[in-house]
């Protein structure tokens, strides 16, 4: 059988080969003397198109293309954590050490997971245990934080014939089992192509919050542990650093962070960054947890396509596990760019503005890869992945149809406003266009877990914030002085909601992750604020000047630097504190009034 | 000598077709003869098997199917470079024009160069002094960022970026500890290190490729700078290969040479043009505006060439100059360019027409860099809260200024009026500034307290408490 073929033709990205007979859909051939890393993506009789993760300059026809039988797969074992990858998991630090250069050469090689390092393998079964496929046959403690469960690989039945604990590399036997079709051996390195979902039992509906200590995104657009979420927004409104804060904060257990046809600083400053931040959870640095995929803008163009199938692969692995994983891909336009622009070098008939027309399928399929499941095997063990996505529209326009098709499978949108950046309101996230369908799942949750009356101050809250939006147009129109009392009550209110609740400053230590139960004291107090004012401002001649002015607005304002320890204490002494005013407010404006009724009966 | 083809089958616009050719590759650079003895340069864009298709870097004008004669050169399009190439002049494609001797090349290198490891890349966050309010406060260039000028038809972007080239340093230790400048912030900080500007030009007019030129002529930068410039009526194609040649020229000095490179590349319009008009010629499925599809990722492979890299002394960065289309920015030129540059600086028509000099508009300028090159050790501790406040006051300001255009002035309050003399001021005092005012940051942040004066002091949110007692004069 013929193992290779002949190039005919390159344009850019793209290489067809002919004497092609034997080639597969997806799978992975080398390209040419320099052995560039390809995968066939069309195949026409003898001919295949092939799309090149590497730069092709200096290829030509007549060059051979090798065929390796295998499709794009990524490696799993221990080893991926921590791990900074490109688009198709070679980890950068290795190709750094191979090339000897700052720069990204051609045709490098190096093995995803080190072959050479051993670890620790404690077998959880013994021999003659009855197993199926995703049984966790025994675990290695990867890093600090997560302990790497080996599992039976899928499709795979029978009973444990041999296993043993011990210090072994991926690539040596751990057990061996004895199935239907033979005995098959069992390594901890295990491969699954990209392009496939990893299976599982069932899934289940989402109904934890993933908690991410963004006020605006846990109290008003929570997203499950399981959800799919979407950031659009034009650039400088801040996707990127609410994606890092996201990866920083969030309160699942691995993290996959892909930097997709994005800036090579971003992803400098995240691997800079994560190893010194601590994990707010256990104290361990973040890095600890994460894994890093990195295919920046001027990477080739097909390994950004890649990347995020790689990504969501590994985050799939260790939810398989029984973990609460988050993706986050950053920015999925780029991908969308890098399918239109392999479709237009494969002079497909382009669908909206020129995208290919299975742009909605392919992004449909990757976000409901996402989900809270049961895991296979026979344990009882539940996983979740959270997808987060950025799109990036061009001119922020969100009709485009990244966006749209995005937003057709998400099921939360979180709208960035590059009106409320220029404001520098961070996270710059709209509060009237973003929603969340998670909300009524996560109510049980939230009344359980938090408070009773959660999620009636979440209503009240947004509630307010519609308001606003509707007073400011009058206001715009006829000035303040057209308003009742108490819309300018409610102004208030929302201002402060906006300013000392909603405004949150990533780079502040304590400002930047604030629990749920932080999140509903601050809400609770700004809404005792409004309750206890909303019976004096009724007041004839009321003076609203007097009631902006009050010592405890101040100390609202201070709320988000407070830090967490203590924080219970400080909330119900404030609390007290705005209701005493208040109400020596109404003491002291009605002493007022009485005087000048005595007054004006003098006269 | 390679086989010369005389076997041109096609000639539209920019592209050649070849047919009967043989061991070609893809980006091959090639050498093109004209019947009459003209030697123009190419590169293949498309091989197969017995064609090619050439992309000219030069005009196709005299070109002929007969009589044409083609040569591969079996390598993609080089430069080469040495330390003697600083102070000289080159044309967009590379050949000298100030009539000095051809370089003599330490090495040869590609224009495409190769894209930098991210794992090797060391975070720029090192405060570039501008000695512009604008930028040093609100918009901190940082050493090894990418930071467009965004302007329009008629605004004086090219004044701004030789003021940047011109006055830009890093603070000295000493005035990182001091908290003030020194010499009037005058002279150049670390004596010992090596800068070099490196200049593009792209389309742009004679009389600006002149300023420039004039620019660094009249400052002594001359020698150190190394100029490429295709103006208007050179070639269009060639403005393909301009930033690329810059670019390399900057690697090679930075990277192997120590020198901090200031790269400006005016103006990416044009630049983009051209690429549309090579994809134009192909047929290709046209993206947004007739731009072709792949425009990101071409911008891409100009922009992502700046920075710094882990062990090495030198950096560059990239100030590149592009025209918004009636003053657009959802264009996709300038949009593209927002996506994959850190920040950019926006220079407003209305603040032009008012005589501000320069119209850098807070709002919509951004500096993505800034956070880790602003405060303590850096600049000055307060520096982060003095930008957020400034920033978000002046927004409300344009919103309260557009408020009382409706409702009259006597219909605001107490604050809404604060905050509009606020706004004035700001414009007046901070914005604008001389053309040889050189501030330094310290100066510039002393303006911005001087300003919140204007504001009740429960109005400074964003400012921390202890900086507002330290640093807020207590009001007469």
């Amino acid at each position: 059988m013929s193992t290779q073929g002949t190039i005919i033709k390159v344009a850019g990205p793209l290489v067809v080969a002919k004497g092609m007979k034997n080639a597969k859909m997806y799978e992975v051939v080398r390209v040419s003397k320099e052995n560039l890393i390809g995968e066939v993506i069309e195949l026409h009789g003898d001919n295949a198109s092939i799309q090149v993760y590497e730069e092709t300059s200096g290829i030509g026809p007549g060059e051979p293309v090798t065929l390796t039988g295998e499709t794009l797969s990524v490696e799993l074992a221990p080893g991926l954590l921590t791990t900074f990858y490109d688009g198709i998991q070679r980890p950068l630090k290795l190709i750094e050490e191979e090339a000897r250069s700052p720069f990204i050469p051609r045709g490098i090689n190096v093995p995803a997971l080190s072959r050479s390092t051993k670890w620790e393998f404690k077998a959880t079964k013994k021999s003659g245990d009855a197993v199926q496929e995703g049984d966790v046959l025994g675990t290695v403690q990867e890093t600090t934080l997560i302990e790497h469960r080996v599992m039976v690989p899928p499709h795979m039945d029978g009973t444990v014939k041999q296993i043993e604990s011990g210090s072994f590399t991926i690539e040596q036997i751990v057990a061996t089992i004895e199935t239907a079709d033979g005995v098959k051996e069992v390594a901890m390195l295990q491969k699954w192509p990209i392009r496939i979902p990893r299976p599982y039992a069932r899934k289940r509906r989402p109904n934890e919050p993933l908690v991410t200590g963004m006020r605006i995104l846990d109290t008003l657009f929570p997203i499950a542990r399981g959800g799919a979420g979407a950031i659009p927004g034009p650039f400088g409104a801040g996707k990127t650093v609410t994606q890092q804060s996201l990866a920083k904060f969030c309160n699942a257990q691995v993290i996959v962070y892909i930097g997709c046809g994005e800036r090579g600083n971003e992803m400098t400053d995240v691997l800079k960054e994560f190893p010194e931040l601590q994990d707010p959870n256990t104290g361990e640095p973040l890095m600890k947890r994460t894994v890093l995929i990195a295919n920046t803008s001027n990477m080739p163009v097909a390994a950004r396509e890649a990347s995020v199938y790689t990504g969501i692969t590994i985050a799939e692995y260790y939810r398989d596990m029984g973990y609460d994983v988050a993706l986050m891909a950053d920015s999925t336009s780029r991908w969308a760019e890098a399918m239109r622009e392999m479709s237009g070098r494969l002079e497909e008939m382009p669908g909206e503005e020129g995208y290919p027309a299975y742009l909605g399928s392919r992004t449909a399929g990757f976000y409901e890869r996402a989900g809270a499941v049961e895991c296979l095997g026979g344990e009882d063990r539940r996983g979740s992945l959270s997808v987060i996505g950025a799109v990036s529209p061009p001119g922020g326009d969100f009709s485009e149809p990244v966006t749209q098709n995005t937003l057709r499978v998400t099921k939360v949108f979180w709208a960035l406003d590059a009106k409320l950046a220029y404001k520098r309101h961070y996270p710059s996230i709209n509060w009237l266009q973003s929603y969340s369908l998670y909300v009524d799942n996560l109510a049980d949750y939230y009344s359980k877990e938090i408070a009773e009356d959660f999620v009636a101050n979440r209503t009240i809250a947004s509630g307010l914030l519609q308001e606003e939006s509707k007073l400011e147009e009058i206001v715009r129109l006829v000035g303040t002085d057209a308003l009742s009392p108490r819309e300018q009550l409610t102004l208030a209110t929302a201002q402060m909601i906006r300013e000392d609740f909603l405004f949150q400053n990533a780079f502040d230590r304590v400002d930047a992750y604030t629990s749920l139960r932080k999140q509903y004291r601050m809400i609770r107090a700004i809404l005792t604020f409004m309750e206890a004012a909303q019976e004096i401002v009724e007041q004839e001649d009321f003076d609203f000047k007097k009631l902006q002015s009050l010592p405890a607005k101040e100390e609202i304002a201070g709320m988000s630097f407070w830090p967490e320890e203590g924080a219970e204490e400080k909330f119900d002494a404030l609390e007290k504190e705005i209701r005493q005013q208040i109400a020596a407010l109404k003491a002291g404006s009605s002493n007022v009034s009485v005087r000048q009724q005595e007054i004006a009966a003098a006269a | 000598m390679s086989t010369a083809y005389k076997t041109v089958t096609d000639i539209a616009g920019p592209l050649l077709i070849v047919k009967g050719v043989e061991g070609v590759s893809y980006d091959e650079l090639c050498e093109i003869e004209l019947p009459d003895g003209q030697k123009r340069l190419g590169k293949v864009l498309e091989a197969r098997e017995g064609l090619a298709i050439v992309q000219l870097f030069e005009s196709a004008q005299g070109a002929q199917t007969e009589g044409t004669k083609i040569r591969f050169l079996q390598r993609t399009f080089e430069i080469g470079v040495s330390e003697d190439i600083l102070g000289r002049i080159f044309s967009g494609s590379g050949r000298p024009i100030d009539g000095g001797p051809e370089i003599v090349p330490e090495k040869k290198l590609d224009i495409n160069g190769t894209p930098i490891n991210p794992f090797t890349r060391e975070y720029p966050d090192d405060f570039i002094q501008t000695g512009i309010s604008t930028i040093d406060v609100l918009n901190t260039l940082v050493r090894g960022q990418k930071l467009p000028i965004f302007s329009g038809a008629g605004l004086p972007h090219n004044r701004l970026a030789a003021q940047i080239a011109r006055q830009a340093r890093v603070l000295t230790e000493e005035e990182m500890a001091k908290g003030e400048s020194q010499d009037g912030g005058q002279k150049a900080g670390q004596e010992d290190e090596k800068f070099a500007v490196v200049f593009a030009a792209m389309g742009v007019t004679f009389e600006e490729a002149q300023y420039f030129q004039r620019e660094f002529e009249k400052t002594g930068a001359l020698s150190r700078a190394v100029l490429f410039l295709n103006t208007a009526d050179n070639p269009v194609v060639e403005r393909i290969a301009t930033p690329r040649l810059a670019l390399t020229v900057a690697e090679y000095l930075a990277y192997e040479k120590d020198y901090h490179v200031t790269v400006i590349l005016t103006d990416m319009t044009n630049y983009c043009e051209a690429l549309r008009e090579v994809s134009a010629a192909r047929k290709e499925v046209p993206g947004r505006r007739g731009y072709p599809g792949y425009l990101y990722t071409d911008l891409a492979t100009i922009y992502e060439r700046a920075g710094r890299i882990r062990g090495k002394k030198g950096s560059i960065t990239q100030i590149p100059i592009l025209t918004m289309p009636e003053d657009d920015v959802t264009h996709p030129i300038p949009d593209l360019t927002g996506y994959i540059t850190e920040g950019q600086i926006r220079l407003d028509r209305g603040l032009h027409q008012k005589g501000m000099y320069p119209p850098i508009i807070p709002m919509g300028s951004l500096s993505r860099l800034k956070a880790k090159a602003q405060g303590e050790g850096k600049t000055r501790e307060d520096h982060s809260g003095v930008d957020a406040q400034l920033t978000a006051a002046y927004a409300r300001g344009v919103e309260v200024r557009e408020l009382a255009v409706i409702l009259g002035e006597s219909s605001l309050n107490d604050i809404d009026k604060a905050y509009l003399k606020f706004a004035e001021r700001f414009e007046k005092e901070f914005i604008k500034q001389g053309e040889e005012e050189n501030r330094s940051i310290f100066e510039s942040l002393a303006i911005g307290w001087d300003l919140f004066m204007e504001l009740p002091k429960a109005e400074l949110k964003r400012v921390k408490a202890a900086h507002t007692e330290k640093y807020l004069k207590k009001r007469s």
